[in-house]
Order: C-alpha cells, then structure tokens, then sequence
C-alpha cells in the first residue's frame, strides 16, 4: 500500500475528519491501493448500525435524515450520513443536493454527511457505498444513515445492505401507492408516510396497510407504517422509538448476518470475474477470429463462449 | 493512480441576502461538464462551508458573491479551512464583482474571479488547469 493510504488508514484510527473523507474518495475513485486499505480497516468494523432511508424524488428524505441525525446526536451517538444521487448519464457529472436540507446538522460535532454520485453503469454502487459504510464504521460511527432515491435498481441493492430500511412515502403519489415501484416495497422494514400536514396521507397509510396485510410472508404483516411531518419534526421521536425496537429484533435474526456477508462475497467475485473477462478479451486476437467465424456462419456464439469458459475452468 | 478520479466542486452562496439563480446556473453548468457539484444552497455561514468542503473532500470551491461584505466570509472560510488542516482546495468566486476588487480577491487566497456571465466553459477549463 502506498504511503498516502497509509496515513489515511492510520488518521481514521486516530479519528481525523480528513483522513476520513480522504479515503472515501479513494476508495471510490478506486485509487490504486484501495483494496489494502479497506483490508486493513475491516477488523475494525461491525459496531454501526446502518439504516437505508429511500423513496421517490421529493418525498423528504434529507429532511427526515436531517431530522433523525439530530435526535440520535441527542442520544449521545455520532451519525454518518451517506446521501446518493445519480451521475448525468450525459456528462457523467453530478448535481449531489442533499445537504442543502442538513446544512446546520452537517457541521455540528459528531456528524459526517458526505454525498455520493451513482457514477455511471459501473454496477458498482452497491459495492462502493458499501465500502463507504465500512469506513465510517471504521471510523467509529454509531449509526450510519444512507439515503437513495428509490428508482433504479442499483440505488435499491444499496439500501438492501443495510440492517434497517425505511421507505418513504407522500400523500399524493398518484393512484395510492402504485406509484412506488415494485421491488422497493418488499424491502421495507418499517413505512413513513412523511408530510402528514398534507391531505391524504391518512388514505396513504391505509392503502400502505392495506397492501402488507395482504402479504403472504407473515413477516410483512407486521411491520409499522408511521406518519411524519419532517419540517416541523413531528412523529419524529415515534419513528425514532420504532426504529431501535426494530433494530433489536433484526439483531436476533442472525441468519441475516451471514447472508449478507455471503451476498456480499459473492457480488465482489463476479465483478472480479467480470473485470478479468474484460481484460483478457477486450483486446483478444482469438475472439476477433471466433466473431469472423460467427459472421460467416461456421460457428455460433454459444459454443464459443463454452469453449472459453471450458477453457478457464481447466 | 486514479482509476475513476472525478472533480468535486462545492458550490455555495455564503450570507443572508441575494437570490441563488447565479450559484444554481454555475452548479448545473459544472455538472453538465462532467463535475459532481456539491450544491449547498443559500445562507451558508464560513464555519457549514469549510466542514462541508472537508467531508465531501472536494477539490474546488466555489462561492457566489454579491457583494464585498462577502471578502470578510470568504477569508473566514480559507482561515477556517487551514484551522482544519484541510487538504489544497481550490477558491472560486462568482458575482457581480469590480476590476479594482480583483488583486484584494487573489491576495486573500482567491484563485479565480468570475464575473456575471462568464461562461461556465471558461469556469470548468479554469478548474481542470488549476487542480493536480
Ligand atoms: N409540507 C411538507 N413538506 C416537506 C416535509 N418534509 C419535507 N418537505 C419538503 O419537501 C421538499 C423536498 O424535501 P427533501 O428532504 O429535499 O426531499 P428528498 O426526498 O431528500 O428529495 P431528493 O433527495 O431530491 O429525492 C423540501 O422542500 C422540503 O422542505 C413535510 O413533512 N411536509
Ligand atoms: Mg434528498
């Protein structure tokens, strides 16, 4: 490992600010060396407790993190947020715009908020924020908030890390809660239904209730749909109350544990797998002779990459 | 070596008064050339720009400026940021600011002085030839 992660590794033991955020941008630059580092501080993690915060565009998640930050800080416990938001497809740059609402929380003593861009179809946010989780956890966070707009399917796999997710719903979606894409509800563990100042968020919590009640995993039917008012702070203790009860039970799941750690091996192994393919054939003179085969008919893609996966397996 | 080094931009509009039209137009521009811009908005006090600025580990800052009470705020953000041992960044000002007010801007620290209307173009090849 080069000097400078070297120190970074050495400053997040010491608890600096700076090594901290130095070396979240080089392990998501995926600076060289990153790997070693995250190696080296892994032993240290396993203390945080992660909560996913996501839901649609608008719905008041940064207001609410702003919210929840500040009532854990009360609890005498330090707060990392990680708040993602997607790369332009065109540019590949970024507007990162949630700490516009936790602008005061953000510079108080115990929170770190740091923003994340999707960057791109790399597939490798989930591992990348995951990443980030654990330096914080290094760190010595306590709890470690991270916030995604749930629409795509990378910004769901993020949030499904965590030990806690809570999805955030809004009076007004549309028809009840169609609006929220099916894939985002089945990884809820508890429901806010936030701007409850706003007519029909009642009819919101029924319909949410309405829908896990119909649930065939026993789990489902009990799960909590609570009402918010971010900007003024109401039902805030109440979620804050559900959400250390919940965390209490899922620390009793400990299947879940594993899993993940599972999950998680898995995933960093195909993107290896992936990246070496990448590098062996990207710029193969073999493959170039298989796809003049193919072109002319006298062999078929299927069998190619059988006799290349054959190949690697030996 | 950097495999997916991306330029990380603060855009923020320190003090109380003003519309934040000009910091929003600098912030869009940026991302449109390819930088992540940390939008933090209006009302920003030295003290949010400068933790700011460290947490996201951002290479440039940017600040739109209305007027020279803004020197003060500014000088407290580049002291403030050496008070924290921060890491070499990168100081933008943005804004109706006159030619005379120019030298004060880049002795205090100031790297580059935009005035209303500078094309962001001009703003992001400024960037990408004065970061490492
Ligand atoms: N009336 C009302 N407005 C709210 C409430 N919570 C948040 N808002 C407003 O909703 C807008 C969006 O809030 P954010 O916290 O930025 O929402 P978000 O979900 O983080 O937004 P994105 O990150 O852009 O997806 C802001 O103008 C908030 O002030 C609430 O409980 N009631
Ligand atoms: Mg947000």
């Amino acid at each position: 490992m080069d000097n400078e992660l070297e120190n970074l590794v050495n400053g997040i033991a010491d608890g600096s600010v700076r090594s901290l955020a130095g070396m979240i941008t080089c392990v998501e630059n995926r600076t060289t060396g990153w790997l070693e580092a995250m190696k080296k501080i892994y032993s240290k993690t396993g203390h945080a407790r992660v909560i996913g915060i996501t839901g649609p565009p608008g719905a008041g998640k940064s207001t609410l993190t702003d919210r929840l930050t500040r009532t854990l800080l009360d609890k005498g416990l330090s707060v990392g947020v990680i708040a993602v938001d997607p790369s332009s497809p065109f540019s590949g740059g970024a507007l990162l715009g949630d700490r516009l609402r936790m602008k005061d929380v953000s510079a108080l003593e115990g929170v770190f908020v740091r923003s994340m861009a999707t960057r791109g179809a790399l597939g490798g946010l989930s591992l990348a924020a995951r990443d980030v989780v654990k330096i914080m956890d290094a760190f010595g966070k306590d709890f470690i908030l991270v916030e995604t707009v749930g629409v795509g399917q990378d910004e769901i796999e993020v949030v499904k890390t965590a030990d806690l997710v809570m999805v955030v719903c809004v009076p007004g979606m549309g028809d009840g809660i169609q609006a929220i894409k099916a894939g985002i509800m089945e990884i809820a563990d508890i429901f806010v239904v936030n701007k409850a100042d706003i007519e029909g968020a009642d009819s919101v919590v029924k319909d949410i209730q309405a829908m896990l009640s119909m649930s065939t995993d026993k789990g489902k039917k009990t799960i909590q749909v609570l009402k918010t008012v971010a900007t003024s702070g109401d039902g805030i203790t109440e979620l804050v109350d559900t959400l250390f009860q919940e965390l209490e039970a899922t620390k009793k799941k400990a299947g879940r544990q594993r899993d993940r750690i599972k999950e998680e091996i898995i995933g960093l192994l195909e993107r290896e797998v992936s990246r070496l393919i990448h590098k062996r054939l990207d710029h193969n003179d073999k493959l170039d002779v298989s796809v003049d085969k193919i072109l002319a008919r006298e062999c078929d893609p299927y069998s190619v990459v059988q006799e290349i996966t054959d190949d690697y397996i030996k | 070596m950097e495999q997916g080094k991306k330029v990380r931009v603060l855009v923020a509009k320190p003090g109380l008064d003003g519309h934040e039209r000009g910091a929003r137009v600098v912030a869009y521009g940026l991302r449109d050339l390819g930088f992540e811009v940390i939008y933090t908005g209006l009302r920003q006090s030295a003290d949010i720009i400068a933790k700011a600025a460290i947490q996201e580990d951002v290479d440039v800052i940017g600040l739109s400026i209305l007027s020279g009470a803004h020197m003060t705020l500014t000088r407290k953000v580049l002291d403030k940021l050496k008070e924290q041992d921060a890491r070499d960044v990168l100081m933008l000002i943005g804004g109706v600011i006159p030619d005379e007010d120019v030298p004060k801007w880049k002795e205090m620290g100031v790297s580059g002085v935009f005035t209303s209307g500078t094309p962001i173009k001009e703003i992001g090849d400024f960037i990408n030839s004065n970061i490492s």
